[in-house]
């Protein structure tokens, strides 16, 4: 009986057990069998199956707020949110990832099984109610992060690119872990609760050199300026659909711990934290947004373009109301629909059976692929900001709570680097459009088209239908406050 | 009145670009059948805004047709028109049916986009136009930069990509600062329902801010001195098509902006900020008609003429009179007309010669006696002569203005002669003189070229001699506006006087400037 009680208790933790059990079993099965390419495929496939079951049982995780295991671990509206949101990222990007390792004959099961363990340290992280738990999310979550930025392990490129995340990450862990002790010496608490009690009265200077060390691990994860220099090196040389990952689920998990971490535990003190944030994020966007002009690489662009994309979702932050929660997390979705879709095409520039990269390769493909170059387009435009498009909708929560919490300035630089961005985004336009077409890619794989539809789709109808997304982000935020 | 016409003019045209999605090829067939299509798509949407026209009540000044739906939780669904917009809704419907077949044959790549573009615009359009709800109205607003984008850079001539690109981040640029007024409104008023924001009555300082960005968006899209520049890019290198629609409607998206936000949500601005739009209307008057005489290329020439016009909208509309307003209205949809159905001359012979060089062309009289007729009719419409609808716009934003500054009505007038100066030119040029040896083969207009013509025509001789429809569709709605204004704008005495509590006694008025 005692048993059994016990093991309700844990209900609202399931998702994450039978994450973690779902990836020991993928491991052993993978292990077990015959270790052929079909075989690898197929364990990737059903690592898919597996987060699809563990968004389900998200969804039945019973409503309202629960605490466990001493209030390190936190099941909230907000948390339910965006544990489907990064497992959308990460199920998203194995779809991706399962067609392109097929044909460079990369195929192995480790693959998958890295997704769901990063996946489990995601979803750690954002349920993260203290400190510790916070640094034990983010380390689980990175861990496989770098593996798998090396896993084409024959390819310079890619090994250069693991291993130099997995430096500049271990730095921005050791900082975030000063920061946390300070935090914790000067408080004498790590749960988030306590640090908001202790800082009630206002901070010392040892709490903000805390929290400065703590901004820049966090910085580190979302790849905001000044800590964005890994992101264009590591996005260009981890095999693509780990770019892919890379650009959707961790920098929704990340953003969620940022978020979470700074409105629960430092309310206190948002004076102190928001010039950070407003920094941070004006820097961000700016880089973002003229740093991607002189790109010629797709996924490079596409590194300054996420850059950017943080610091529109840290406007949001930087206002420090639940508008602007709110925004931060439609921003977010929006964000990771859109990357899935552009990373969708991007896979799909394949030529004589190479991946190319280059910008100036997809020219003319508004005419030999028309539906591909639409949905781009129209993809395109939405990053960039353009109305009736769901990217519009996004910067226009973000900026509506900028507004009401006064950051006048931080709004207008925002927007117009928004502008300066819709520049980048516009050449590519042209290139698919205005300029003249160059050698048909291969045909677009199943699963490609797939994701391609359905993010361009939720892209271009967003507008028609925003209720359910915005309904559910409000309640979200609401259960921050 | 059960079903919601107005939805149905401004989303008909996509459905019937939905519709060219599925023709598929690319042979003749499917190209004619995507022109079929658009066709009879922009035909009904016409016929069924016509039927708008004729339930229209021009008696009351109160939104028609409205709908209004939850959408946001921010912003609804709320659509309906008044006497200002109603006008340039008949027009967007009228004038499509024309661009589709003025691209009949001188569109021959990649027609089924083209129409999809076009149908995509036309809806983008409407819904501008009839928006009653901000975000509702940005998102129609600046959705149009998309197909227009693409129209430019696809369809366009040599210096397309750099034509489309100058048009779209200029446009961009000043709208975005127009997005955060409109949250900074939303955040004051708790709503974004435009007819709930004329009536808010916006305190003073928000209203100097909000309008300067306002004014940053509109007067791009006018376009104004000295933000003109993006225009005659655009036009040199826009298709026909596109050229006529860029002139005839999306540069009115600048003024129908003017009337619908800055004037009645901002009056106080309005009413200060005036004399730096004379200034500009002025300037752009004067300035862009001189260099309209020095241009080469007829579409410049056009395009410059086109800025100069818009200086008497902006100055007329700023003016403050019954009469200003009036022709500013007046003068745009007379200048959608005339400098459409200009577009659409040049576009006759472009087609013929592919070039649009003025030197090029030289005694087309000889050979091409209807076209000259016809060109000769919108060259004096866009003069002004009395008679062509261009003389009674120009002619009413001049006495508006008059009324309230001399001065600026005084300079206002120099562009009516330049305007006879640069317009004649170009006629004497083009179709006078003995005929050059390049044109010599040329051939006169055809009976599509002739049914474009034919209504333009007639409309523009018929709102010449006879205005009144289109004054008396739009005279409720400008004398609210206006009597919203005056009483605004004759408030300072009384709308600054604060209530002050004193203590222990009733509330007293004192004059704000005491206060501070």
């Amino acid at each position: 009986m005692n048993a059994m009680t016990q093991m309700q208790g844990l209900w609202p933790v399931l998702p994450e057990l039978v994450l973690g059990v779902g990836a020991l079993v993928m491991l052993m099965v993978g292990v077990g069998i015959h270790q052929t390419e079909r075989s690898a495929f197929i364990v990737n496939a059903w690592c898919i199956a597996v987060m699809v079951l563990v968004a389900g049982l998200v969804l039945t995780v019973p409503a309202g707020r629960t605490e466990l295991f001493g209030g390190s671990f936190v099941v909230d509206d907000y948390a339910r949110y965006l544990k489907l949101l990064a497992l959308t990222g990460s199920a998203g990007a194995l779809m991706l990832s399962l067609d392109y390792l097929s044909m460079d004959k990369q195929q192995r099961f480790e693959y998958g099984v890295l997704f769901l363990l990063a996946t489990l340290g995601m979803m750690m992280l954002i349920s993260a109610n203290d400190l510790i738990a916070l640094y034990l999310g983010l380390e689980l979550m990175s861990l496989p992060l770098y593996v798998v930025a090396a896993s084409n392990r024959d390819s310079v490129r890619s090994t250069e690119a693991g291993l130099k995340y997995f430096v500049l990450g271990a730095l921005s862990s050791g900082m975030l872990l000063y920061g946390a002790s300070l935090i914790y010496g000067f408080t004498g608490t790590v749960n988030f609760a306590g640090i908001a009690k202790a800082t009630g009265q206002g901070a010392n200077l040892g709490l903000i050199f805390g929290l400065v060390f703590m901004f820049a691990g966090f910085c580190f994860k979302i790849s905001a300026v000044p800590f964005h220099m890994w992101t264009p090196d590591v996005y260009e040389g981890a095999p693509t659909p780990v770019t892919a990952f890379f650009a959707a689920a961790p920098k929704v998990a990340g953003i969620a711990i940022f978020v979470r971490a700074t409105m629960v535990a430092f309310p206190g003190i948002t004076h102190e934290w928001q010039q950070i944030v407003v920094f941070i994020s004006i820097a961000s966007m700016v880089l973002g947004a003229f740093a991607a002009i002189g790109q010629k690489n797709i996924k490079r662009l596409m590194a300054y373009s996420s850059i950017g994309h943080m610091g529109f979702a840290l406007v949001g932050l930087a206002a420090g109301t639940q508008e602007g929660v709110q925004g931060v997390l439609v921003y977010m979705s929006i964000y990771v629909v859109m990357t899935l879709g552009t990373f969708a095409c991007i896979l799909s520039m394949r030529r004589d059976g190479m991946l190319v990269e280059n910008i100036s390769d997809l020219a003319g493909l508004a005419r030999t692929q028309p539906t591909m170059a639409f949905f781009l387009a129209m993809l395109l435009f939405s990053l960039a900001g353009i109305p009736p498009l769901a990217g519009f909708f996004a910067k226009f929560y973000v900026f509506l709570a900028a507004i009401k919490a006064g950051l006048y300035v931080l709004a207008v630089i925002g927007v117009l680097a928004s502008v300066v961005g819709a520049f980048y985004y516009l050449t590519i336009v042209k290139v698919m459009y205005f300029d003249e077409p160059a050698k048909s890619f291969q045909r677009m794989p199943g699963l490609l088209r797939l994701v391609l539809a359905v993010a361009g789709l939720i892209n271009i109808l967003f507008f028609a239908y925003p209720g359910p997304l915005l309904g559910a982000a409000t309640a979200a935020a609401k259960s921050l406050f | 009145m059960s079903w919601p016409i107005l939805s149905v003019v401004t989303f008909l045209p996509l459905v019937g670009a939905l519709f060219i999605t599925l023709v598929r090829g690319n042979d003749n067939l499917a190209k004619n059948t995507a022109r079929w299509v658009a066709m009879w798509t922009t035909l009904v949407t016409f016929a069924i805004s016509l039927v708008m026209v004729v339930r229209f009540d021009p008696a009351s000044a109160e939104f028609q047709f409205s709908e209004n739906h939850p959408w946001l939780g921010v912003a609804n669904y709320h659509m309906g028109v008044d006497g200002i917009s109603l006008p340039f809704v008949i027009l967007t419907t009228a004038l499509m049916p024309l661009c589709i077949l003025a691209s009949w044959t001188s569109v021959q790549k990649r027609v089924k986009e083209y129409m999809i573009a076009f149908l995509v615009l036309e809806t983008l359009m409407v819904g501008t136009f009839s928006a009653l709800d901000l975000v509702l109205f940005y998102l129609f607003f600046e959705g149009g930069l998309i197909p227009m984008f693409l129209i430019i850079g696809v369809w366009g001539g040599q210096r397309r990509v750099y034509a489309s690109f100058k048009f779209f981040l200029y446009t961009l640029a000043g709208s975005v600062l127009m997005l955060l007024a409109i949250m900074a409104m939303y955040w004051e008023a708790g709503t974004t329902d435009i007819p709930a924001l004329m009536k808010h009555g916006f305190p003073l300082g928000m209203q100097k801010w909000a309008w300067l960005a306002f004014f940053a968006s509109f007067a791009v899209k006018m376009p104004m001195w000295p933000v003109h520049t993006w225009l005659p890019d655009a036009h040199v290198e826009a298709p026909t098509a596109g050229s006529v629609i860029l002139a005839a409607i999306l540069l009115k998206m600048g003024g129908y902006g003017f009337l619908r936000f800055s004037l009645p949500m901002f009056p106080s601005a309005s009413h200060d900020f005036a004399p730096l739009i004379f200034t500009l209307s002025v300037v752009a008057i004067i300035y862009t008609s001189l260099v309209a005489l020095m241009q080469e290329d007829v579409k410049k020439l056009i395009a410059y003429s086109s800025v100069a016009h818009m200086g008497f909208v902006t100055m007329g509309i700023f003016a403050g009179t019954t009469q200003g307003i009036a022709g500013g209205i007046f003068q745009m949809i007379s200048h959608g007309i005339v400098a459409g159905a200009l577009f659409l001359c040049v576009g006759v012979v472009y087609d013929r010669m592919h070039t649009r060089e003025i030197a090029f062309y030289g005694g087309l009289v000889n050979r091409m006696p209807v076209y000259a007729a016809i060109f000769m009719i919108f060259t004096m419409a866009n003069v002004g002569l009395p008679g062509t609808s261009g003389f009674v716009g120009e002619f009413l934003t001049l006495i508006g203005t008059f009324k309230n500054n001399i001065a600026v009505a005084f300079f206002a007038t120099f562009g009516v002669i330049l305007s006879a100066a640069y317009a004649l030119w170009l006629y004497r040029k083009m179709i006078f003189g003995t005929l050059k040896p390049a044109v010599a083969s040329i051939g006169d207009i055809g009976l599509r070229e002739a049914v474009i013509f034919a209504p333009l025509v007639v409309l523009t001789i018929l709102f010449g001699i006879a205005p009144k429809p289109v004054l008396d569709m739009s005279a409720a709605s400008v004398a609210q506006l206006l009597d919203g204004y005056n009483k605004a704008i004759a408030a300072p005495k009384t709308a600054e006087l604060t209530p002050i509590e004193l203590k222990g006694g009733a509330p007293v008025l004192i004059p704000v400037s005491a206060v501070r």
